[in-house]
């Protein structure tokens, strides 16, 4: 029995990562509809910003997060107004497009401070472990629960209870009518997508004191996101939730029973399953058309 | 731009000139097979300086280019000077192939010093051995292999494990809990280990490969909690190393119960998972920074030096630094005409020197190297200490694992 509640317990935490990783990417594609496979680079910059500022600056990664998001979420807007926003509604040019951008930063970074992996401290204060239901559990991992689903929280408010949200939703129902009613498409987008960015940047962050830093460590988090996006069903918030947690308890489990080879595969393979019956994912948003 | 008649014909007049310049080169005698032409010797430098194993390749490279041009200051090898190509294969097996192939016939590299993945090394070694030419390879490895166009100056198995695997089953206990990336390297190490302790009546509670670069270990560290083994025995590598020691760490897990005892290691992960999360935990190889000898200070200091004083030195980069050494004591006895890859690889058959890790010698027969295992525990300031430094230097067996093959001067021998 301890067994089972120390697995659900980990496949919560596996997924409350999943989730931080996704939720950005889960506003920039579920939302906008932009496949941005620069993700994985924007988590990765979070990683080297909290690097930067606690190298550099002397900041503890908890004080550096707010700083961390402000500066991934700038270089967001950065590329979708001269980027992005010139492929407006070319979906294939635009994947390319994000492509390339993801390995321009990924060189970059290599270059500006090399490609040895980087060290992010863990804040002391969370260091240890605490009991949940019985259970010794890393605090850290506590604390990332906590925060990814505050994350969500704030964002669900954003899109569902403020003018930036619901002219957002309103351009994705029908841009031109959106344009016609006044509102400046452009600059909506532009700010979604640099708050997407900002999330995923305080994704890599957060991850980076509990994994490891370097110039491509963004290749697999992109996956995952992805993984988490399609299967929760775009265009919706909670269903990206829910397939991170399923996710997180499913590859947890089968590691556990097996070893996270065989977890990779199966996860995978079940994904692709599940698409192939309902191509829309688990959850879908109605959405009159 | 327009071209104007007289850049026009300047540029004629150059290329000509060039072309003249080249001219004689193709009528003298086997000019191509000239590898000492110039007062210049031309070697290959091919370890990835973009891509996953970036991350540990680019001190390898900075160990060999400081080695080169610590001989070239000190007049090089017999007034020639030892030209570096330095390429970048990216960390793909393929790049790696076609890389060598360009260093090899396109550059007449007499030899090339590369690689840190098996995947690597099997990638090239078809074009060192059909071209015959001379590979240096520094990095610790599974072993079974027997080729004659491989210099091995890195670890193999007998060589890191002869001496651990015992003294940790005297001090923690005979459960061990194998886990590793999923690739050659680890099984092999694992194959050997459970060899080990099949003979000293140890038990593996578990043997698991993740996938190469993961990263959550959580299901792990869950099986490691409810399998309670005394020793983690681990050959996991590159960046997941560092998830797993901050992740075991994360998890209130005791290194003086349960250590990890690793083969892969380093100063250079250490650095990235830091002191705090790698303290406690084992390490065997033949080389540590803090190994306490005059030619180590030396390499020490001059790698700092060379490229910045927060950088570290670790036991592959050791090797990439003495093994250059090793080519240039075999090119200076030979002469200059004779210069080629088959008579260097003769040549450096028992050369010996002192290594920052001790005395080292080629091993005529396999072309391994004969090296000084040592165990030592990761401090929180980031090095190791050094607990058990190996009596005598320990032979190299490739095939430690097979009993009835061994690797000779005439390639591999199978005893029925």
């Amino acid at each position: 029995m301890d067994q089972f509640i120390e697995q659900i317990v980990t496949g919560l935490s596996i997924g409350s990562i999943l989730l931080l990783v996704a939720l950005g990417l889960s506003i920039i594609y579920g939302s906008m509809g932009i496949i941005n496979l620069a993700h994985g680079e924007f988590v990765m910059l979070g990683a080297y910003a909290a690097w930067v500022f606690h190298t550099y600056l002397g900041l503890g990664l908890l004080a550096s997060l707010v700083p961390i998001f402000l500066v991934v979420a700038a270089f967001g807007w950065v590329i979708e107004r001269y980027v992005l926003s010139l492929l407006n509604n070319r979906p294939l040019d635009t994947i390319l497009a994000t492509w390339g951008v993801g390995i321009m930063l990924q060189q970059a970074v290599r270059l500006m401070v090399g490609s040895e992996l980087r060290y992010v401290q863990l804040p002391p204060a969370l260091s240890d472990s605490m009991s949940v239901f019985g259970i010794p559990v890393s605090s850290y991992r506590v604390f990332l629960f906590v925060v990814s689903i505050a994350l969500f929280g704030a964002t669900w408010l954003l899109m569902n209870r403020t003018t930036v949200g619901m002219k957002l939703r309103a351009i994705i129902q029908d841009r031109s009518v959106a344009a016609s009613f006044g509102i400046n498409a452009k600059r909506v987008y532009a700010l979604t997508f640099a708050y997407g960015a900002g999330l995923a940047g305080l994704a890599g962050a957060l991850v980076s004191p509990l994994k490891s830093v370097s110039p491509d460590m963004g290749t697999g988090y992109v996956v995952d996101a992805f993984m988490v996006v399609v299967l929760g069903g775009v265009q919706s918030l909670a269903g990206t939730v829910a397939s991170a947690f399923i996710l997180g308890e499913l590859s947890g489990g089968i590691a556990f029973l097996q070893n996270d080879t065989v977890a990779k595969a199966i996860v995978l393979l079940a994904i692709v399953v599940l698409i192939r019956f309902r191509p829309e994912g688990l959850f879908t948003a109605r959405v009159r058309a | 731009m327009s071209i104007s008649r007289r850049t026009l014909l300047r540029n004629t007049a150059a290329l000509g000139a060039f072309a003249g310049a080249g001219l004689p080169h193709i009528w003298i005698k086997n000019a191509d097979l000239a590898y000492a032409a110039g007062g210049e010797i031309k070697v290959g430098v091919l370890f990835s300086l973009t891509g996953t194993t970036a991350i540990i390749e680019e001190s390898l490279n900075k160990a060999t280019l400081l080695a080169i041009e610590e001989i070239n200051a000190a007049g090089g090898i017999k007034g020639s000077k030892i030209v570096p190509i330095v390429e970048d294969p990216a960390s793909d097996p393929a790049t790696f192939s076609e890389k060598a192939r360009k260093l090899v016939v396109g550059d007449k590299c007499v030899s090339v010093f590369g690689s840190y993945t098996s995947a690597s090394r099997k990638a090239v070694l078809p074009v060192f051995e059909r071209q015959n030419n001379l590979y240096w390879y520094p990095t610790l490895y599974e072993g079974r292999e027997c080729s004659k166009n491989v210099i091995y100056t890195g670890a193999v198995p007998n060589q890191q494990q002869d001496e651990f695997v015992p003294w940790l089953v005297k001090k923690f206990g005979k459960k061990f809990y194998l886990i590793g990336s999923n690739y050659i390297y680890p099984k092999e190490e694992n194959n050997y280990c459970k060899k080990l302790l099949e003979k000293l009546g140890g038990e593996v509670v578990a043997e698991e490969y993740v996938p190469l670069g993961h990263s959550e270990f959580s299901s792990v560290i869950n099986k490691i909690r409810s399998t309670q083994p005394n020793v983690i025995f681990s050959t996991v590598v590159g960046d997941s190393v560092v998830a797993l020691h901050r992740q075991y760490k994360a998890a209130g897990l005791d290194p003086e119960k349960m250590p990890m005892a690793s083969l892969t290691t380093s100063e250079n992960e250490v650095a990235a998972m830091g002191g705090e999360a790698a303290a406690g935990h084992f390490t065997s190889a033949p080389y540590f920074m803090v190994h306490k000898s005059p030619e180590n200070e030396k390499f020490v200091e001059a790698y700092k030096k060379r490229w910045g004083a927060d950088k570290v030195t670790h036991f592959v980069s050791e090797a990439c630094y003495f093994q250059t050494y090793l080519f240039k004591q075999a090119v200076e006895k030979l002469a200059t005409s004779d210069l080629t890859p088959p008579s260097i690889r003769d040549a450096v058959k028992g050369q010996s020197m002192i290594a920052p890790q001790g005395k080292v010698e080629i091993e005529p027969e396999n072309l391994h190297t004969w090296l000084w295992p040592k165990i030592a525990q990761a401090k929180s300031n980031g090095q190791f200490e050094i607990l058990v430094e190996a009596k005598e230097w320990l032979k190299p067996v490739p095939y430690a694992a097979y009993p009835g093959q061994s690797c000779t001067e005439k390639g591999l021998v199978e005893k029925s």
